[in-house]
């Protein structure tokens, strides 16, 4: 494993809101039904959402979107608050949980300013015709413990080792490498890769955005989180300059 | 002025020793019903375990409720007991005697509510909650992650519950070795181990005194530190706008005294009319704890009002937002309101009219108001702000305890006035030497013609 930094640019622009992405990762990550009962509880499990917001008044309504998932901080304020390391930043900058370490004092949920951990107030269960499509990669977690979205890490896992074994270099953009939420996206507003790459996609984005004028900007970054996740704003209508990433 | 009562050794014994040495009349029954609903509490926690934590009203983004308000309350409660024998015994004042075992009792049984409150109850898996209240198991050579707030918890809260409990351990000695020359057969003998040998030589005397002081000395940093710790279960969290706070360790710290010694009075109240000691609680003490607690109440006061100044100075959206919800949103303005009247504005009135702190009925109900309106003042600082968490609108929240919540919460309660009272059926609630020591001390001088009561000492 070489160094690696992974992120995600996330063009809020592109996103329809059409919540692909919520439903590729809710399969690919075994993560239980949320049924309406579980929103009304405000306890539904979804790693990445999709927050919508209502600008204006009727009949000049916009409804603005924007997906929202595990932010893989690179100063998770997550992390330091866990009692049993359960959450930690490994040397890829992932911020990954360990389950079988989790107690479950919520602690960490608390301190994540974007709400994107959650926790498992019971025990998940499936329909029956429904076990057969759990992902093997993909632990089932129990009741009582933390989980959030790891960047599919099952997903580069596998390819990085797969790569080992042919003798290939990692490929920037391997659909088998992005996470689901990334493959689902039918506009592309989610792209994956490696910020260590200069020469990946999500480095280029980035650099081209994060000049003068340019759309980049990270969730609540006044926290000093430091974010591997860059969003590019929306383009108003109008706007004189879009530059379109 | 305080009065000048004398009692000879033996109305002392007699009249202290009563709880001990007869059943009183309301005592099986009230511990009954006590015992019912601790195990009401009880069940409703191994409800809890059986089905998972969604029995409770916790969700996204409220993730601590109840059980948080309740442990923080506890806390704060225990810090009655190092405030009146500690504090007040290095600053010598003399009306502290009857009432330190009561406080200090009070401080070891609020301990462990707030242990069961916290750790064991509030975690989704508690059967693993050992595994950081006490050191990690290391054979996985994984330590605890001494960054956490929530080690620094369970460390400052069995240091401290270790020395309150050694605190009353040494302060019962000597009333060990009085109800052993009292007893026969095996209560003599459990007695006789439990006194460890004490028979009153001066040397005894001397090694019980120092060790009274030594551990007055050095719990008072564990004082300061404890709720500190506390407060920075909430301070430290960045996520969190209403929490963020540096103000927060003094402010808990004085909030709790607060709450601590109002318990004390309160419980002073339920002694004089329970166990009928009206002869040892006089109205004196009551003067005295309801003026400590004026200076007390309204030094908190003026820390909760520097928490809204410096929370508001900014004028951040999320803050006002926050505070909004607080203040003004229903059914929060009801509590608010509710809290601010019991917490300050009824009681500390109240207290400035000597002939109010003097009466046993008033300090009993306005301390128990205080400490209703502390136990609010902590809800509205845990749920408020979780609930108005971040800038996100769409991740805003609302709480609603639920039954299982209650119980348990009501369960801690039960389980603290359970302790104090099969603590009172085994052992004096006033210390007895305490007492007669007092008497020793006391003189009374003559100035001019008036002749006053003093201490003496050497």
């Amino acid at each position: 494993m070489g160094e690696k930094s992974w992120g995600m640019v996330i063009d809020v622009d592109k996103c329809t809101g059409c919540q692909a992405c919520v439903v590729a990762c809710q399969s690919e990550n075994n993560i239980p039904i949320n049924e309406e009962e579980h929103f009304n509880q405000r306890r539904a499990i979804e790693w990445i959402r999709v927050e919508r917001y209502w600008e204006g008044e009727f009949p000049d309504v916009k409804a603005r979107f924007i997906p929202i998932l595990c932010q893989h901080c690179g100063e998770a304020p997550c992390e330091p608050v866990c009692p049993v390391f359960a959450t930690y930043h490994n040397d890829q900058g992932l911020n990954v949980q360990v389950y079988n370490r989790c107690v479950g004092t919520r602690f960490c949920a608390n301190n994540c300013p974007y709400h994107v951990r959650f926790f498992n107030f019971w025990e998940p269960e499936w329909p029956e015709t429904l076990t057969n499509q759990l992902n093997p990669d993909v632990t089932v977690r129990s009741r009582g413990i933390m989980e959030k979205c790891t960047f599919c890490v099952q997903r580069i896992r596998r390819t990085e080792r797969e790569s080992e074994r042919d003798g290939v270099d990692l490929d920037d953009g391997d659909r088998a490498l992005s996470p689901a939420c990334v493959n689902a996206c039918p506009t592309s507003a989610l792209v994956f890769g490696d910020f260590a790459d200069p020469e990946s996609k999500v480095s280029r984005l980035k650099e081209q955005e994060e000049k003068e004028d340019g759309r980049a900007y990270r969730l609540l970054e006044n926290y000093g989180t430091e974010p591997s996740v860059v969003y590019l704003k929306k383009v108003e209508e109008g706007a004189k300059s879009a530059s379109h990433g | 002025m305080q009065e000048h009562v004398q009692f000879t050794q033996k109305e002392v014994n007699r009249d202290l020793l009563y709880g001990v040495t007869n059943t009183i009349r309301w005592w099986p029954g009230l511990t009954i019903f006590l015992l019912v609903v601790f195990l009401a509490g009880a069940g409703a926690f191994g409800y809890m375990l059986n089905k998972g934590v969604g029995v409770t009203g916790l969700n996204r983004p409220v993730m601590w409720g109840f059980f948080m308000t309740n442990f923080v309350f506890w806390i704060g409660i225990s810090h009655a007991g190092i405030m009146i024998s500690a504090i007040l015994r290095l600053t010598q004042a003399e009306w502290r005697r009857p009432i330190t075992r009561a406080a200090e009792v009070l401080t070891v049984f609020s301990l462990t509510a707030a242990l069961m409150a916290a750790p064991l109850v509030h975690v989704g898996r508690p059967w693993r909650a050992a595994l950081w209240v006490f050191p990690y198991d290391f054979a996985r050579g994984v330590w605890p992650n001494i960054r956490s707030p929530f080690i620094w918890d369970p460390s400052a809260v069995m240091t401290y519950l270790t020395a309150s409990s050694l605190f009353v351990f040494v302060a019962l000695l000597p009333d060990l070795a009085v109800i052993r020359d009292r007893s026969t057969g095996i209560a003599q003998k459990v007695y006789g181990l439990l006194c460890l040998g004490w028979r009153g030589t001066p040397r005894q005397w001397k090694l019980q005194a120092i060790a009274g002081i030594l551990l007055s000395a050095l719990v008072l940093p564990v004082f300061v530190s404890v709720h500190s710790i506390v407060s920075w279960d909430f301070a430290v969290n960045i996520g969190v706008e209403g929490w963020h706070s540096t103000i927060f360790a003094p402010y808990f710290i004085i909030g709790a005294i607060h709450s601590g010694v109002s318990a004390v009075a309160m419980i002073m109240a339920l002694m004089v009319w329970l166990w009928k000691l009206d002869k040892y609680i006089r109205p004196d003490h009551f003067d005295a704890i309801g003026r400590l607690l004026i200076i007390v109440a309204t030094t908190w006061f003026f820390f909760f009002f520097l928490e809204w100044v410096f929370a508001l100075y900014t004028l951040e959206a999320p803050e006002i937002a926050l505070r909004e919800l607080q203040v003004f949103q229903h059914p929060y303005v009801w509590l608010f309101l509710i809290f601010l009247l019991t917490a300050y504005f009824i009681p500390v009135p109240v207290w400035l009219f000597k002939n109010a702190r003097r009466k046993v009925w008033v300090m009993f109900w306005t301390t128990v108001l205080v400490n209703v309106g502390m136990w609010l003042e902590r809800f509205l600082i845990i749920i408020p702000g979780l609930a108005r968490k971040t800038p996100f609108t769409f991740d805003w929240g609302t709480y609603h305890p639920s039954l299982i919540e209650i119980l348990m919460v009501a369960g801690t309660f039960a389980w603290v006035a359970l302790g104090m009272l099969l603590f009172s059926r085994v052992f004096p609630l006033v210390p007895l030497f305490d007492i007669k020591e007092g008497m020793v001390v006391r003189d009374e001088v003559k100035i001019g013609r008036a002749t006053v009561p003093a201490t003496v000492r050497e």
